[in-house]
């Protein structure tokens, strides 16, 4: 197992220890489960934070309405978005914790051993 | 109603506080910081101790010092007077910039830390070709980081005429304090490098922090915890009533003040994960994971502290009234001094002050040494000397940058004091949102993205924010703050980020197949940096004295 990967049995490929990782299916696998959490967790983030900002320009009437005492619904709604911003750190540290850094461990050690 | 008021006699304006109590305590803080920074000196040997610690921090140590260079004193003394005289519309860009950090969480720190090694530039050199990329990065990394100290340095002056009464017609005296201050951050940066900067940073937040923590349950302690209460306080007490409660204030007055306010938010959540001085945190823990952990202790300090600022911009304005706040010396900035003051008297004052000054050293501490690592490893080592020089070499010129960044601060913080350039620090973002952004996510996710993609994005974000700023109505014409007798704003929008921000997008991807004809992208190249971003492997490693 010299570092240009000559001696590697198995593979066809004949390009660097990264090339032939990048195309193994358990990168493949770590990749998808990655994007497929990043990307439409940034959308929903981003978009629900747009149409706070929206709200906030153009329903000023909406967001003063009062709920309870003196608290309107732009207080509510801002809130919220500190709030989402807090569940969803935490929802990607699990994911990661769960999903995300035994694979890419597991890897890097494959890596570290071939090269 | 007004509890505090009634007991305590209105202070004049001008003379709140002891100076030598405030002095005092400041000192103090520097004395501290500099036990920490000259200990961190004596492990300061390699070029990966001065530019990133040693990568040696761990993740909720960095996550306090990322909230410590994060929590500028805009965010402290101008977000908690933006609330009180403006009530609602202040709590917006607290919104924003806290949002922001999910950018920086999901999308960028732990695949740029895989990646790079000290600066921006080394993520987007990574398959691309060096110089032409490398020059691009130092030249928006200096463009922000300039933008900012400037900001931060003209905010200093207001901050000593209400700190040290050194009364604004003072130039002299105000000047002296400014160059004092920045002799003592060259100091920190060339004493302790990135660690030294680093400890200075946690110091500053923790104090802010708990400071700001303090106030907050005091206030709601005289409210008997009723936020409604709180809120109707300040709404009697404001001259606006209950606008103070409700959107649009600020920005609700025309259209086009709309449009820019949306500018504004965009900017906001899109230009954190992209201001150099952060980025460049991330690289002083040992592993992703690390960062990881340092941008969710972040999030939670700045969302904490955010939410402090609420209760104390409202507190301000029911316990202070916004009369006096803008009759103070340092005008909206002084309502949360003031508040200190009406709670704890001169001891909260002097020590809430003392915090106050203790960000804007820290802050600039921090763009110094981002922007020497960018000038020194860009373009010193990897553009003029083809990579060709000796890290100690390369140490050597970050420091002698420094010297010269921090003279340039403290010449530009004299020359721009009393100017209200608070626009710079909105500009910076937008700058960082349309120059930095993009082109961190193409390298990092694109494969076919290329060098001159890079280019177009970086240049054309960075030159379509400065021009529009340039022809923007905060520049000339009759609202601006620089040349109101002049006017040749043709440019609607006191913030360029909804234009700039998705051109420098747009540029990318034209410019990525514009070039895709003459450079081909390297596959193995390509790989190496996918497989590196998502695995760790290959990265730079932790080291230990």
């Amino acid at each position: 197992m010299s570092a240009t990967g000559e001696q590697y049995t198995g593979e066809k490929s004949s390009g660097t220890v990264y090339e032939r990782i990048q195309a193994s299916p358990e990168f493949v696998d770590l990749r998808s489960r990655l994007r497929k959490f990043v990307f439409p967790m940034s959308a929903v983030f981003l978009l629900w934070y747009l149409a706070y900002v929206l709200l906030a320009s153009y329903a000023p009437g909406f967001m003063s309405i009062k709920v309870i005492g003196n608290i309107n619904v732009g207080l509510i709604f801002g809130l919220l978005q500190f709030i989402s911003t807090f569940v969803i750190t935490t929802i990607y540290v699990r994911y990661a914790n769960r999903h995300l850094d035994p694979a890419a461990a597991a890897l890097r050690e494959r890596i570290e051993a071939e090269a | 109603m007004n509890v505090i008021a009634q007991q305590a006699p209105a202070p004049a304006p001008t003379a709140v506080g002891s100076v030598w109590l405030n002095v005092g305590i400041f000192l103090a803080f520097v004395a501290l910081t500099l036990v920490f920074v000259y200990r961190a000196s004596r492990t300061n040997k390699t070029a990966s101790d001065y530019y990133a610690a040693g990568r040696s921090f761990t993740g909720p140590q960095n996550g306090v010092a990322i909230s410590g260079d994060y929590l500028s004193a805009a965010s402290f003394l101008g977000i908690a007077g933006a609330i009180a005289i403006n009530g609602y519309d202040g709590f917006l860009y607290s919104i924003g910039f806290l949002v922001a950090w999910l950018v920086a969480l999901l999308l960028v720190a732990e695949l740029l830390r895989n990646t790079g090694k000290y600066t921006m530039g080394d993520v987007l050199a990574f398959r691309m070709r060096q110089r032409p990329v490398r020059a691009a990065a130092a030249t928006s990394t200096l463009v922000v980081s300039f933008f900012y100290l400037l900001a931060q340095m003209a905010g200093a002056g207001g901050l000593i005429a209400l700190l040290l009464q050194i009364p604004n017609s003072n130039r002299v005296g105000q000047s002296i304090v400014i160059a004092v201050v920045g002799i003592l951050m060259i100091i920190y940066v060339l004493v302790g490098g990135m660690k030294g900067t680093t400890y200075v940073q946690m110091i500053k937040a923790v104090l802010l922090i708990a400071g700001a923590a303090v106030m907050t349950v005091w206030v709601l302690g005289l409210v008997s915890f009723n936020i409604s209460t709180l809120l109707g306080d300040a709404a009697a007490a404001s001259p606006k009533g209950d606008a103070v409660l409700n959107p649009g204030l600020q920005y609700g007055a025309s259209p086009t003040a709309k449009i820019d306010f949306l500018s504004l938010g965009l900017a906001l959540v899109l230009g954190t994960a992209g201001l150099p001085h952060i980025l460049m945190r991330f690289y002083t823990v040992p592993t992703a994971k690390e960062a990881r952990r340092s941008v969710v202790w972040a999030i939670w300090l700045i969302g904490l502290f955010y939410l402090f600022t609420l209760v104390l911009g409202y507190g301000a304005a029911a316990f202070v009234g916004a009369e006096r706040i803008t009759g103070a010396p340092g005008g909206v900035n002084s309502a949360a001094p003031l508040l200190a003051f009406e709670l704890g008297g001169e001891i909260l004052l002097a020590l809430i002050s003392a915090v106050a000054f203790a960000t804007i050293l820290a802050v600039v501490a921090g763009l110094t040494i981002t922007a020497s690592a960018s000038f020194a490893h860009d373009v010193y080592a990897n553009v003029i000397k083809h990579g060709e020089t000796s890290p100690d070499d390369e140490v050597r010129v970050a420091r002698r940058t420094a010297l010269v960044i921090g003279a340039v601060a403290i010449v530009g913080g004299i020359l721009v004091n009393g100017l209200n350039i608070a626009f710079l620090v909105a500009l910076a973002f937008a700058v960082a949102a349309s120059a930095n952004l993009p082109t961190i996510l193409y390298s990092l996710f694109w494969k076919r993205f290329n060098t001159t993609g890079a280019l177009w994005s970086i240049y054309g974000g960075l030159l379509s924010c400065v021009l529009l700023i340039i022809f923007s109505p905060v520049v000339s014409g009759e609202k601006s703050v620089i040349f109101t007798t002049v006017d040749f704003h043709i440019f609607p929008l006191s913030n360029p980020g909804i234009v700039s921000i998705p051109l420098s997008f747009v540029l990318g991807i034209v410019g990525t197949y514009v070039g895709a004809s003459r450079e081909r992208v390297d596959p193995a190249k390509f790989a190496e940096m996918e497989v590196r971003s998502l695995t760790g492997a290959g990265s730079e490693k932790a080291i230990s004295h």
